[in-house]
């Protein structure tokens, strides 16, 4: 008879958090990585090769004083900067606003990008507006660089007669054509590939666009990353495709989605140039951004970027992150607030000081309002107007199919 | 005019769309080079060149996603999917992300593409190179779903899902390529000679949403899609029966009225299909032919179908239904 062995240890490995409830979160103070470690390679030279280093070290400009340095400073004017400062203020302000709104039964559902606001502001502001935008469910704040109209994106979230989209999509699942912003889907990461063959097209064509995209580190376990990359390897076309690891998909730790190795990684074995990057650093985002654009631009193929950041908030309206992390975990995060560390850099520079700064956040929050206020003009959630029933049955498809039609009469509406 | 079996017609197709709209690619698994296991994109990417018609990695996930990102931004993409039993890495962005995104965006985007596809049994491929899962497309708001049956219909009806602004999946049934089938795996003719293989060689098209009949007949409606259309015609001629055949094309949006003109003639009804009976398409035909057919029906409306089990390999013939199992459908319902 065969004696049984025993496991001495666990059979297979469940990753966790570094930090419960209850538990102080410590990350170990701040970032080891400093501005200036790492080099910027020439883009139009670059391979895969060559940025070892970079994904395994940390991209930075701003330092913890708010000063910055290296080879990756974009040295933005500061019109650029303050710009870029007052699109995340809006977008956060924005959010704090429509959270509200939920909370009280104003909005159905809401997601913020808090923490991240430096994210689809500094990568979207580093792009042409001829370029194709594919984000998920934190990059809602594209739209305000490209000068969408808050009106119009309160009457989305809203669900009334004005929403672009006719009350078919739940809120922040944004679609924009103008600005070349796709409709946010809910099944996570399908943009990631879909944005491969919109380059593929844009190259095809001729055209000097190309395509950004974003998921989740909880997101990149799905095979869309992995087509994505692999495609984007094969067929080389004008791509950027970033891992956005906020360290949080709901209540799964980033140590769920990766067995080991940094997100930036990966990228280096499908031979794409692939970067981490401090993704509450807007200089540092701007930059590596532009970087990539330009790679893409030449001819050169997609970049992969792990843009290193935090879910300070819930991840939606849905849930609360004190069931499953230490309350307040966000404030020790290294990387601190994006905007707050703009801010400095701004303040330090002599190009911003705390008094505009207010000024400049109670105009927006008064923006935010009279904009809610306008939204609602065109229905709100409570009492409607909302889009007709008939916008059930079109475009479905083309023109409507008899089948269709036969449904839409017998709904007699 | 020329004589073409299935597989040339199109390829004729595709080469005519090559040829017409710039903003036609085609891609897939081995699909480029070689010119497609089945030989259907032969010669394209010479005559066309590599950036038009092209190999893809082997993911029809990703081939699905891309061909939709083509789509978003102006092209006009067909994609193979080299066996339909092979889509379903595909189902997710085909059913969540194509087949809604027009709707979903406003109609701000639209994604026009065409997924061509093999199906249906007869070749000994076992239950992965045999499955006929249009039933699983046709429950999918937005997608159309077309099944062509003879090297004419193929081309024109091809032609049509190109030029189509809305997503189509488009299946063709292998068994037929190379000829029509009638049921006998030991005698199976080529299309030669056959009139529906007398194809123009330029544009023309075959609408979607219209069915065709096939056969006219006074005493059962006999309705089929692929494949079973000419099982159908063997398994009528065997019965003696004076049947009218109808042969659907297109199952999203089906051609309702054809059907229901013939079962007000005929009072009876066959409904055929290779897939498992439960929730196939016949189901859903079966149940909008009594809504409007109930006072003309002389007989229950029967349905012959694959069995729900997987499909299997050496034992196709007692799966796929026969002339034999359609035939004695038929003769019974002339017995009520």
């Amino acid at each position: 008879m065969t004696e049984r062995v025993t496991a001495t240890t666990t059979p297979y490995t469940i990753g966790r958090p570094p930090f419960r409830p209850g538990e102080e979160a410590d990350f170990g103070g701040k970032f080891k990585e400093q501005p200036g470690d790492l080099n910027r390679p020439d883009p139009l030279t670059c391979g895969a090769q060559d940025t070892v280093a970079h994904a395994v070290g940390l991209v930075r400009v701003l330092d913890d004083n708010g000063i910055a340095s290296g080879e990756w400073d974009p040295k933005l004017d500061a019109e650029t900067l303050i710009q870029g400062l007052e699109y995340m203020m809006r977008l956060r302000i924005f959010d704090d606003r429509m959270i509200k709104m939920q909370r009280t039964g104003k909005l159905s559902f809401y997601m913020r990008s808090f923490g991240e606001e430096a994210i689809a502001i500094a990568q979207t502001m580093a792009l042409e507006t001829q370029d194709w935008i594919f984000p998920s469910y934190r990059q809602p704040g594209a739209q305000f660089v490209r000068g969408r109209d808050m009106v119009s994106m309160i009457c989305h979230c809203i669900g009334n007669t004005e929403d672009n989209v006719k009350g078919r999509q739940m809120p922040v699942h944004y679609t924009w054509k103008e600005g070349r912003f796709i409709s946010i889907s809910s099944p996570v990461g399908t943009q990631f590939s879909q944005a491969v063959g919109v380059a593929m097209a844009s190259a095809y064509k001729g055209d000097d666009e190309v395509c950004i995209s974003w998921l989740g580190d909880g997101t990149s376990a799905q095979g869309d990353y992995h087509y994505a990359l692999n495609f984007a390897s094969t067929f080389k076309p004008p791509v950027i495709l970033n891992v956005v690891n906020n360290q949080w998909a709901i209540s799964t730790h980033a140590n769920l989605a990766t067995g080991g190795r940094t997100f930036a990684e990966r990228g280096l074995a499908y031979d794409i140039p692939s970067i981490r990057v401090d993704g509450n650093d807007f200089l540092a985002l701007y930059s590596v951004t532009k970087w990539a654009r330009d790679r893409g631009a030449a001819g050169l193929g997609a970049t992969h970027i792990e843009v290193y950041t935090y879910r300070a908030g819930a991840h939606s309206s849905s849930d609360d992150p004190i069931a499953y992390r230490p309350n307040e975990e966000f404030k020790h995060w290294p990387g601190g607030d994006p905007i707050v560390r703009l801010k400095e850099h701004l303040i330090k520079n002599d190009m911003w000081d705390e008094k505009r700064d207010e000024a400049l956040a109670q105009k927006i929050d008064d923006e935010v309002m009279t904009s809610y206020k306008a939204a609602c003009e065109f229905g709100d959630l409570a009492s409607g107007p909302y889009p007709p029933a008939s916008t059930i049955f079109t475009e479905v498809y083309e023109t409507v199919p008899w089948h269709v039609q036969e449904q839409r009469e017998e709904l007699g509406k | 005019m020329a004589d073409m079996n299935m597989i040339k017609a199109l390829n004729s197709a595709l080469e005519v769309q090559l040829e017409k709209d710039p903003n036609v690619l085609i891609f897939g698994e081995d699909v480029g080079y070689f010119g497609g296991v089945f030989r259907v994109t032969d010669g394209l990417q010479a005559k066309f060149g590599e950036h038009r018609v092209f190999d893809s990695p082997l993911a029809e996930g990703g081939i699905a996603a891309i061909a939709m990102g083509m789509g978003l931004n102006g092209l006009r993409p067909v994609a193979e999917i080299q066996f339909a039993d092979y889509i379903f890495p595909a189902y997710d962005q085909i059913v969540n992300e194509i087949a809604k995104v027009r709707h979903r965006s406003g109609g701000e985007f639209t994604a026009p593409l065409t997924f061509r596809t093999p199906a249906g049994g007869g070749i000994k491929g076992g239950h992965h190179h045999s499955q006929s899962p249009e039933a699983q497309f046709t429950h999918t708001p937005g997608l159309k779903v077309v099944y062509c049956s003879t090297p004419y219909n193929a081309k024109g009806l091809l032609t049509a899902a190109i030029e189509c602004n809305d997503p189509v999946i488009f299946f063709e049934p292998k068994r037929c390529y190379r000829g029509p089938f009638y049921g006998d795996p030991h005698n199976v003719p080529t299309w030669s000679g056959h009139p529906d293989a007398e194809v123009p060689e330029g544009h023309y098209v075959v609408p979607m949403e219209e069915a065709r009949i096939v056969r006219e007949g006074e005493a059962c409606t006999v309705i089929a899609w692929g494949t079973m259309v000419h099982v159908c015609e063997q398994a009528i001629k065997d019965s003696g029966i004076d049947c009218e055949l109808i042969d659907m094309q297109t199952l999203v949006p089906w051609d309702r009225d054809t059907v229901v003109n013939s079962i007000k003639k005929t009072g009876r009804c066959v409904i055929v299909h290779e897939a498992p009976k439960t929730s196939g398409f016949g189901a859903e035909m079966s149940a909008s032919i009594q809504e409007r057919c109930f006072y003309h029906l002389e007989a229950p409306i029967t349905r012959v179908t694959g069995w729900d089990t997987p499909f299997p390999h050496t034992t196709e013939w007692d799966y796929m239904p026969s002339p034999e199992r359609i035939a004695a459908a038929i003769k019974k319902t002339q017995e009520e």
